[in-house]
């Protein structure tokens, strides 16, 4: 069944790629970093060096291990940080209309107007490189989505019966939002994220190439890309075994975003039916 | 208990604000509900019955506001409490049931765990104790093994057993007012006489008293101990249930009497049509002049087409807003 591929592929890609960063000091050949050693520059793919090795002898297969902790930490937590700002923002303006409604409407719309990879730029320019910057420049620029999400989602939610029930019920404003809206949203807002955690990576390694990101000698897979780039024809293996981790993973969670909306979305469940 | 009444409503006037201007959706409703007391609204879709409950919690939003009258509970005037003054009294003190079963239980959430909220909520318990309370709320409403049943999502209860847990829910904090708005409408006739059976029964134990709201008078005087009738808008007639069903006093209580299968003449029923009073009920924009009920009155004389009734005490007890009636 299609549906379940999407899901299984997704899944294990995805999974794959946090055993890999998880694991990465057990299943390194050697250390990222230290382990720069002139004699071995260079060396193409071999059983030795099994992802080759970079103009400073460093093991690239080590060092895209490692990378994945700088990809995922980003992708997961920025992605993590973008949901419950989109959710509180969009929740609270569906639950309450109004002049909020209408601010975050607003705030919505900016924030879709400029392109977020250029917002986190700006943001990163400032902040200067490094892992926190990362974080907080794609974690405050990609919350649009989840945020239109949430609002619709609490616009249709709040006229359902049990809504007015626990209103009726004494429930408050901020119980209602938790314990009625959030859990019956949380479908296609997981489904969001997921897709969102994928640009993130992206975006990750977009800031690294252009030397924003997490600042060398430590390897991120975009980092590794951009110190690959003058030697993309004379070792291609530095740009590809990065550049296949990245889509690896990307692919991953939009195979599993894909297939969460299958199962977690109502309407494309009716549709099935 | 003192001799305060539970509840009191003096000259209640809802408005409803169209954008243009204000009408009222309903004006001059005044009523008692005694502790432990049964309480019963009857009239027709649209009469304003649902409104006035709404008045009653709190709850009426825009378009529709209080625009005058009093209401008391437990003799402390409530219509213009604090948010959190009300949030208080609902679903603590006072308790409301639906029409909807079906909709009135968030899906994602397990029963048991929106009847323990009750007990977090109002009660300051920890889960710890809620949940074991809310086992004992389920059961108390006969929901046969309630330790299995509390974990159960709504989608997996019939139709009667989620007004029960509605029902467990409303009765968790021990109100002193459970209101009933058309509680029974979507289920079956034989489910429907259970849960509310169950319901009098509860209420009558814990000394609860219960506003029931519907449309069938039938039903609402045999659960009630006295009986208000609307229409359009006012209250024309409040009595006691016997009363209402042997000498109704206002020409449209008398023909929603006349319009009931009676007991006893059920052979009759399938013969003869039953009585249906003639007309509409009049659009809350275009309420006539005078008594509301004039259109569609035989009795209606000039004064009713041009100055509204005000109401007549009855010798037996109760009132009645009509300048003919019997
Ligand atoms: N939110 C609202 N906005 C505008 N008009 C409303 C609103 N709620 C109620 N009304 C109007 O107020 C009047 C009384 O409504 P209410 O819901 O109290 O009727 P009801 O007696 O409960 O009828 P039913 O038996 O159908 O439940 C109706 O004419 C209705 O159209
Ligand atoms: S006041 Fe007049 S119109 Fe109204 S019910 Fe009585 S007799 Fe009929
Ligand atoms: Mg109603």
């Amino acid at each position: 069944m299609k549906l379940r591929a999407n899901l299984v592929i997704g899944g294990s890609l995805f999974a794959l790629a946090i055993i890999v960063g998880l694991l990465a000091p057990w299943l390194a050949h050697t250390d990222p970093v230290m382990d720069a050693n002139l004699m071995n520059a260079e060396e193409p793919p071999s059983w030795t060096w099994w992802f080759g090795t970079d103009g400073q002898g460093r093991d690239i297969y080590s060092r895209v291990l490692y990378g994945a902790r700088v990809s995922l930490t980003v992708g997961i937590v920025s992605q993590l940080i973008n949901s419950v700002i989109g959710v509180a923002l969009g929740l609270s303006a569906g639950y309450f209309g109004g002049w909020w409604d209408d601010v975050v409407n607003a705030l919505t719309n900016l924030m879709l107007a400029i392109p977020s990879l250029i917002f986190a730029l700006a943001i990163m320019a400032v902040l200067g490189p490094g892992l926190t910057s990362l974080l907080i420049a794609l974690g405050l620029t990609n919350w649009s989505f989840t945020c239109r999400l949430a609002r619709a989602s609490a616009l249709s939610l709040r006229n359902q019966g049990y809504v007015q029930a626990a209103t009726v019920l004494g429930y408050g404003d901020l119980r209602i939002m938790i314990t009625q809206l959030l859990p019956n949203m949380l479908g296609p807002i997981v489904v969001i994220g997921t897709l969102g955690m994928g640009s993130a990576v992206l975006s990750e390694a977009a800031l690294s190439f252009l030397g924003l990101g997490v600042r060398p000698p430590f390897p991120s897979w975009g980092s590794m890309l951009s110190e690959a780039r003058d030697q993309i024809t004379t070792a291609p293996w530095l740009s590809l075994f990065p550049g296949l981790a990245i889509f690896l993973t990307v692919l991953g969670l939009n195979l599993l975003g894909d297939g969460l909306r299958d199962i977690l979305d109502p309407h494309s469940r009716s549709r099935r039916t | 208990m003192t001799g305060v009444p539970l509840v009191e409503v003096e000259d209640l006037r809802i408005d409803l604000d169209d954008g243009s201007r204000r009408v009222a959706a309903a004006e001059g409703i005044s009523f008692r509900i005694d502790r432990g007391e049964t309480f019963g609204l009857v009239g027709e879709s649209g009469c304003g019955k649902s409104i006035t409950a709404l008045a009653l919690i709190g709850l009426l939003r825009p378009p529709l506001s209080i625009g005058g009258g009093v209401i008391r509970f437990d003799g402390k005037e409530i219509q213009h409490l604090s948010a959190a003054g009300q949030r208080e009294l609902r679903g603590n003190r006072i308790a409301m049931i639906f029409q909807e079963p079906m909709t009135a239980l968030n899906p994602v959430s397990p029963v048991g765990r929106q009847i323990a909220e009750m007990f977090v909520l109002h009660k300051g318990k920890s889960w710890r104790e809620a949940n074991q309370l809310a086992v004992e709320s389920l059961a108390s409403v006969r929901v046969p093994a309630p330790e299995r049943r509390v974990n159960d999502y709504p989608h997996q209860l019939s139709g009667g057993m989620r007004q029960r847990v509605m029902i467990a829910i409303a009765l968790a904090c021990g109100p002193d007012l459970l209101i009933a708005d058309e509680p029974t409408t979507a289920l079956d006739v034989t489910v429907q006489a259970e849960i509310i059976e169950l319901m009098r029964n509860l209420c009558a134990e814990r000394g609860t008293a219960i506003l029931m709201i519907s449309h069938d008078l039938g039903l609402v005087a045999n659960v009630c101990r006295r009986v208000a009738v609307m229409y359009a808008g006012r209250i024309v007639e409040e009595r006691g249930s016997a009363d209402i069903f042997r000498a109704p006093s206002h020409p449209y209580t008398q023909g929603l009497v006349a319009s009931l299968p009676r007991l006893g003449s059920r052979a009759a029923l399938g013969r003869t049509r039953l009585k249906e009073i003639a007309g509409v009920v009049p659009a809350i924009t275009g309420f006539p002049d005078g008594c509301r009920f004039n259109p569609r009155c035989a009795q209606a004389t000039d004064i009713c087409r041009t100055v509204a009734p005000h109401t007549d005490v009855l010798e037996a007890g109760g009132f009645v807003r009509c300048y003919h009636h019997a």
